[in-house]
């Protein structure tokens, strides 16, 4: 049982992986388009992004793993988008992992709507979701990503995230961030309460070695709320607490 | 002075040019024959590794060398030009600033009837010079230009020039990058800050305040710091590329190109900033230099002690030097990232001196955001028929704006203009309708939004206002920090005094054309996305937009209007562009002009050469990214069939 949810974890970050080989060549085919008449003079590029890469002690609860990663590949108004996230927990078995394939247009100057799927390989049972999303920078360079979804029962949930990047020196970062998960309907199977489920929010100080790669260290609090809560007590589970995080951030 | 001589030591200067790379033998192919017969160049592509900064790195150099051979031409003289491909991808050269049929303009996809050539091919270029001067080639494929297929041009004029010299030297400027031109798209897509490490952070902020005289300066320059992060943009971003390695002639500052004087004689040295991205200020402690030549054509000679010079600009100059020691002449980029620099010395092989501290780097201003660039449109005087597409425009919500904070901290402005505002014409201020000023409410201006900016229609100046329109400043009406910068003055943070040259400085001393009203009124904004790294002009990108269409023979005036925080040099094929300056029939004949952040400024084009043109921004990475069009110069009976 345990081997197979690595297993599945490694799947779904292998996944991820293959869309980072995507968006490598991007780099060559910028390049390439020259070998081509100019009139069809669109440039494709890629990035990657793992702005969480981690591992939290708790500090009154379980350690934990997570990654929160994601990956672009497109014009500039066309993208395909690839979002992958996660928790490892109790020597390593994944708790929670989703993958999310979305096409992406850009709607203005900072914003981008976003609509996919998203497959949960856990918890289980796993699950299929649609989403639609609005990805962008709101006034005061906040970076936002808000998110719908319809699982494949006709369950609707949403999901918040917004983050900032304090300057404290030019390589110096500061980034408190807030996530919070909501949901229309509770589903018991998934522990799933409706109203508020979770909120979570940390604060990571990172150093900007180089732009692709960023070590750091921070702290987290998390707490379920609700009847998610309620769920997790009732499975002897916790609900949530304070960790200190040391990680990585990658950026290519 | 004679001829033999000049013609021997101007060899001598423009061999020196070349050394970088040692040329391929016998690639230049100079046959000494009559005018009847077209002299052959042979240009020849190739990879190469280059080592510039001590790192071996992939390169491309044409004739084996980088720069590129110099083409040395005389005016009247038709000539061939062979470049074979050994690339392994697509080529193409352009001459660039040469009058010449469209098909040789060397534009794939746009000049006419060319498409490139392709890897392995050769292609002939034949073409008369009809043109003195200083110019340069380059690849108008891709960004082949940044990897090192650019070299010079230098026309023998047919008439004697209307001024003398004793030594002759191009100086080509360009920077350098150990890293793959593909690989800094990529970066400045994903994250269009990549490479400023001068952002404002917390640590600048605290040593700001602690600098602050008094109260207000700080909540100044607190108020500042919120309305840039309320319209999320970054008054830091002046260059867009880092890392770079500026080089003249093929040279690093180490290196030290020298260019040899003896006391008492007059240099020539022929500028052409050659680089990709760079914006450079040149100056020669203890020398002034008198203009002579600007984009490769003579202008009433101007002194000065200083200039800025664009990417593909051209500025020739004399330098008379009268001790013996060594002069150095320094080229520090826009945004302060380095030097370009080299030696004016009456020997070899010196060492070069110590580069100075680097002056403040300029921060933008609101007045550089351009808010106030006024109507668009039919407003303007200019049809405007096309539609931004989503995502090009800055949205221009100044809602949350605070008055008060619009003062920049003091000293930091890019374009705070210390006095220089003197270019400024008065006279066309009679012409102004104050009655419309006076409904200008300032206290309505603190909110100002879209709805507000509309209400300020009333202070259009017609088309007719033209270069006085846009050298005029709202500053200049009373409306204090509100100014527009001037779209002519470069604030290169000489010292108080210093002369600095300005478009206005420069009269064209055999103007081309006589002064006539333009036909048609075309309005060019230059817009874009800095957060997604999109540029466009009039909110499309070059892959979406439709060429621009001009009638032979029309006086068309390109009415740029610059809505983003970046410099864009506009460089128009095959036309002379002629920026109204207010010198009259002497307005300057420019084949790229600079237009500032958050300014507008009047361009006449005398569209007197049929056929397919590029027209871009000469910043590699906005072209390359979208900001480009194609102008087509038609028979009017064919724009009338359209």
């Amino acid at each position: 049982m345990k081997t197979r949810s690595i297993l599945t974890a490694a799947a779904s970050l292998a996944l991820l992986a293959l869309g980072a080989l995507q968006a490598a060549p991007a780099h060559a085919q910028a390049m390439h388009h020259s070998t081509e008449p100019p009139f069809s003079h669109e440039i494709l590029t890629g990035a990657v992004l793992f702005e969480k890469l981690e591992y939290g002690w708790g500090l009154d609860g379980p350690n934990v793993g997570r990654w929160d990663g994601q990956a672009w590949y497109g014009s500039d108004v066309n993208r395909v988008w690839l979002k992958t996230e996660g928790e490892t927990a109790r020597n390593g078995r994944v708790e929670s992992a989703e993958i999310q394939l979305l096409y992406s247009r850009l709607l203005s100057y900072y914003w981008d709507f976003q609509a996919g799927v998203r497959y949960d390989i856990r918890p289980q049972p796993d699950r299929f979701y649609g989403v639609i999303g609005l990805q962008g920078l709101a006034p005061g360079m906040f970076e936002v990503d808000v998110q719908g979804f319809v699982s494949e029962r006709g369950d609707l949930s949403a999901r918040a995230e917004v983050s900032y990047d304090a300057y404290i020196t030019q390589r110096l970062v500061l980034q408190p961030n807030v996530e919070v998960n909501f949901a229309l309907q509770k589903v018991p199977e998934l522990d799933i309460g409706s109203g508020i489920n979770d909120v979570e929010a940390g604060l990571r100080l990172r150093y900007e070695v180089t732009r692709e790669i960023s070590p750091y260290i921070g702290v987290s609090y998390e707490r379920k709320l609700g009847d998610t809560a309620r769920y997790a007590r009732n499975e002897g589970e916790d609900v949530g607490g304070w960790a200190f995080l040391t990680g990585i951030r990658l950026f290519f | 002075m004679t001829n033999s001589k000049l013609s021997r030591r101007r060899a001598l200067g423009l061999g020196a040019a070349a050394l970088a790379f040692p040329a391929v033998p016998g690639a230049l192919a100079q046959p000494a024959i009559g005018r009847a017969i077209p002299r052959e160049f042979n240009l020849t592509l190739s990879h190469v590794t280059a080592n510039i900064t001590g790192r071996r790195r992939p390169a491309m150099a044409i004739n084996g060398q980088i720069p590129g051979p110099v083409l040395h031409f005389r005016e009247g003289e038709e000539v061939v030009i062979n470049v074979t491909n050994r690339l392994r991808e697509h080529t193409s050269i352009h001459w660039h600033g040469l009058i010449l049929p469209s098909g040789q303009d060397g534009v794939p996809g746009i000049s006419d009837g060319f498409q490139g050539i392709d890897a392995g091919g050769t292609h002939q270029y034949r073409f008369p010079l009809v043109q003195a001067g200083t110019y340069w080639y380059h690849s108008h494929s891709g960004l082949q230009e940044q990897s090192g297929i650019y070299g010079s041009i230098v026309i023998d004029p047919a008439t004697p020039e209307p001024f003398g010299y004793d030594r002759d030297y191009i100086i080509q400027l360009s920077d350098w990058t150990d890293e793959t031109p593909s690989h800094i798209i990529a970066n400045l897509k994903r994250d269009p800050g990549y490479y400023n490490y001068n952002k404002r952070t917390l640590a600048s902020l605290i040593s700001e305040l602690r600098r602050a005289p008094d109260g207000a300066t700080r909540s100044t320059i607190v108020s500042d710091r919120i309305m840039w992060g309320d319209m999320r943009m970054d008054p830091t971003d002046i260059e867009d590329v880092g890392g770079y390695t500026y080089l003249v002639n093929g040279h690093t500052p180490a290196q030290n190109f020298t260019s040899l004087f003896r006391p008492g004689e007059t240099v020539r040295l022929r500028f052409i900033n050659s680089g990709a991205m760079t914006h450079f200020d040149v100056r020669i402690p203890g020398l002034e230099m008198t203009v002579v030549q600007a984009h490769g054509n003579n202008v009433r000679p101007v002194t000065v002690d200083e200039f800025r010079i664009a990417p593909a600009e051209t500025f020739d100059v004399l330098v008379r030097p009268r001790d013996g020691r060594q002069y150095q002449v320094l080229a520090e980029t826009m945004g302060r990232q380095g030097f370009a620099q080299f030696s004016l010395a009456t020997q070899e092989g010196l060492p070069a001196l110590p580069l100075p501290p680097h002056r403040p780097r300029p921060v933008l201003t609101m007045a550089d955001m351009g808010m106030n660039y006024g109507p668009s449109g039919l407003d303007r005087g200019t049809p405007m028929p096309e539609v931004d597409a989503p995502g090009h425009v800055a949205p221009m919500d100044m809602g949350g704006m605070d008055h008060s904070a619009m003062k920049a901290p003091a000293g930091s402005s890019q374009d705070m203009q210390h006095g220089s505002t003197g270019g400024m014409n008065h006279g066309s201020m009679a012409g102004m309708d104050h009655s419309a000023m006076a409904g200008m409410d300032h206290s309505s201006m603190a909110g100002m939004n879209h709805g507000a900016m509309g209400g300020m229609a009333g202070m259009n100046h017609g088309p007719a206002g033209g270069a006085a329109a846009g050298g005029m400043d709202h500053a200049a009406m009373g409306h204090g920090s509100m100014a527009m910068p001037d779209p002519l003055v470069n604030n290169v943070g000489a010292p108080p005094g210093a002369r600095v040259l300005s478009y206005r400085d420069l009269r064209a001393a055999k103007p081309l054309y006589p002064v006539r009203e333009p036909t048609r009124i075309i309005e060019i904004r230059l817009t874009g996305n800095m957060e997604r790294y999109i540029w466009s002009i009039n909110g499309n990108s070059f892959s979406k937009a439709q060429p621009i269409q001009l009638h032979l023979g029309e006086r068309a005036r390109f009415r740029f209007v610059n809505e983003t925080m970046m410099n864009h040099p506009m460089h128009l094929h095959g036309v002379w562009m002629m920026p109204q300056v207010g010198n009259g029939a002497e307005n300057p004949l420019l084949h790229t002009v600079n237009i500032k952040p958050g300014t507008r400024l009047d361009v006449d084009i005398e569209a007197d050469a049929p056929g397919g043109w590029a027209f871009h921004c000469h910043m590699l990475y906005h072209m390359e990214t979208g900001m480009m069009r194609k102008v087509e110069i038609v028979a009017p009976r064919t724009a009338a069939a359209r």
